[in-house]
């Protein structure tokens, strides 16, 4: 654009501008201050939070809670076993959801658009809690890992987002050609698809590993044995029924117990979120991508 | 007709149906490629639609689901008598609908301002912290909302008390548990739900906006007259989708933000569900109750979906 046609900002685009950055700024500390009080509160002297006195730092900096959660053994067990059901879970997810989602993304695919619709129409109806239940049962998956697993192998939604992309960024004249040279449908998926769609691949092991990491309806009502249950159904015993066995014995009064108790919780927070939150920022344009091809179907 | 087109008619069915067999044929590897998907649907989807039928059979383990006896709509008939009906109708909606209608327009508005941000580090700043919380568990979201909001020792009763109120028992109050929903709801989810928005935003012919410059509109002209016609469809599908999800309250948030003090407005039909199927095992009458709320919800989606086809040419189907 030229110097001489661009047009000075008039005063009413700067009182936008300016009413735009403060109902951001507000946005920004409403969401932030929650998280940044968390990180506070758990390295705080209990005593104070009670009181209200932790507001911008830290009070009498104590790792007193953490320490306590590192001699709880319920927390361990939970987050070995969260870790290693998302890892299995994820892997499960990912090998049923690409390669399927491939075949549905191509066009010569006889049948293709039943399937679509099949796999649509469980977004918008689904037999509910009680059939899945029972379902399970008679497979004789209650209290197994794979109770997790299995009855979550597939997103409707992300094999959506999956078949999309590889209906944008694989164009037919590649397949046509690997065809004339005679290369079969597997191979051109193994050596041409798969290196084209990193970005997918790492879109769905994100989007799949969070929602295991977060998830604990599952367990809730499919696991029995304590030893087996994953962080969040720990996380749900100390929040909210207060099983934190011996780590507030030793507090003198009740209300002892109880301020230590809300330590605890803060650095349980922070611990099971932590690494969600420390790596969502570097991983953020594939969180971001897998949303915006969502966005193009609607 | 000749016999000579019958014949040529023939000739290319029988040719087409070569063709789809080729195709089929040819492509068995993409076959093997679906069916693990395909299993999983049938499976996990499509069986427990079938076993629906629990719903209409009056359900003894002894005989499991397909020897129990058939009743009808018996289950359907003595949910609806129920003293609880309406309350737990009431209490769904309330949530669902005040989200709907709460939380819907926020996530728009974060974009548009976003998008007209001057300047990109501020707004890149803004982004990232806005879309964390999406990314913190169920539970620990609840968690947070019992020691922010808890009588004696959150930070909330805090300010309120240093702004001279009374402490207010948040957890515990029938009255507090549909904003505090709904609340946490918006903080947790409208960063993120900003970013279809901004893709469409970011999708608009930005020659629309320099013709608008040169004619002298304004930023606010330009964001009514522009950006908005401009993210309508987008806007139209969202609604759609979210109506769908209108009597399906999320079971995870409202169970764990239930106290035996505020059941009278957080028991929805998800956690009744639960309770009534999974812990006292009324298993039939369970899978009605959940059953009337999928086929709500069903009948919701179609016809928002047809209402909104007629009016703006924008469906989802």
């Amino acid at each position: 654009m030229k110097k001489e046609n661009r047009i000075a900002l008039s005063r009413a685009d700067r009182t936008f501008d300016i009413v735009n950055y403060i109902i951001l700024t507000i946005v920004l500390l409403l969401v932030a201050y929650p998280l940044y009080f968390i990180v506070i509160a758990s390295v705080s002297d209990p005593v104070a939070v009670y009181a209200g006195k932790v507001r911008l730092w830290p009070v009498q900096f104590t790792l007193e809670g953490y320490r306590r959660i590192l001699e709880y053994d319920a927390f361990f067990t939970g987050y070995r076993n969260t870790i290693l059901y998302t890892i299995i879970g994820t892997a499960v997810n990912v090998l049923v959801t690409i390669p399927g989602a491939y075949a549905l993304s191509r066009k010569d695919l006889a049948g293709r658009n039943t399937l679509m619709m099949m796999v649509t129409f469980t977004m918008i109806f689904n037999g509910g809690l009680i059939p899945t239940y029972l379902l399970v049962l008679q497979l004789n998956l209650y209290d197994s890992m794979w109770a997790l697993i299995l009855p979550a192998a597939v997103s409707a939604w992300n094999l959506i987002v999956a078949r999309t992309f590889f209906q944008q960024t694989i164009p037919d004249e590649l397949l046509e050609a690997a065809l004339l040279d005679g290369c079969s449908n597997a191979q051109f998926f193994v050596r041409i698809v798969l290196p084209l769609s990193k970005s997918i691949l790492a879109v769905m092991v994100l989007f799949y590993a969070v929602n295991h990491w977060n998830s604990y309806f599952n367990a809730l009502i499919y696991l029995k044995s304590p030893e087996k249950y994953p962080l969040q159904l720990v996380l749900r015993n100390i929040l909210f029924e207060n099983s934190m066995g011996d780590m507030v014995e030793d507090a003198s009064t009740l209300a002892a117990q109880q301020r230590m108790g809300d330590l605890i919780k803060y650095g349980v927070i922070m611990a099971s979120s932590l690494p969600l939150l420390i790596l969502y920022p570097f991983l953020q344009r594939y969180f971001i991508q897998g949303v915006m091809i969502g966005a193009v179907k609607g | 007709m000749s016999s000579a087109t019958m014949a040529t008619i023939k000739q290319n069915r029988r040719a087409a149906l070569c063709k789809k067999a080729r195709r089929v044929l040819g492509n068995w590897q993409l076959y093997l490629f679906l069916l693990p998907t395909v299993l999983y649907f049938l499976v996990f989807r499509y069986y427990p639609m079938y076993g629906l039928q629990i719903a209409f059979r009056n359900y003894k383990a002894s005989k499991g689901i397909w020897g129990s006896p058939w009743v009808g709509l018996k289950n359907f008939e003595r949910f609806f008598a129920t003293a609880d009906f309406w309350q737990l109708l009431e209490n769904t909606l309330a949530i669902s609908v005040g989200n709907l209608l709460l939380s819907f327009p926020v996530p728009i508005i974060l974009a548009l301002l976003l998008n007209q941000m001057p300047s990109k580090r501020f707004k890149k700043i803004v982004q990232t912290v806005i879309y964390a919380p999406h990314f913190i568990s169920t539970v620990v979201m609840v968690g947070i909302i019992f020691l922010f909001f808890s009588p004696s020792s959150g930070i909330v009763n805090h300010l309120i008390v240093a702004l001279g109120g009374q402490p207010i028992h948040f957890t515990a109050e029938a009255s507090m548990f549909r904003p505090l929903y709904i609340g946490s709801e918006i903080w947790q989810s409208a960063g993120w739900g900003s970013i279809l928005y901004l893709a469409a935003l970011a999708s608009i012919n930005p020659e629309l906006h320099e013709a608008a410059v040169v004619d002298g509109a304004s930023k606010l002209q330009r964001v009514w007259h522009i950006d908005i016609p401009g993210i309508l469809p987008t806007v139209v599908v969202m609604f759609i989708l979210n109506s769908g999800k209108v009597m399906a309250v999320g079971f995870e948030k409202a169970y764990l933000m239930q106290t035996s003090l505020n059941i009278s407005t957080s028991e929805i039909i998800a956690t009744y569900v639960y309770k009534r199927g999974l812990l006292k095992s009324q298993f039939s009458f369970s899978a009605a109750v959940g059953m009337f709320e999928s086929v709500v919800n069903l009948v919701l989606i179609l016809s928002v979906n047809f209402i909104s086809r007629k009016l703006s040419d924008s469906s989802l189907f």
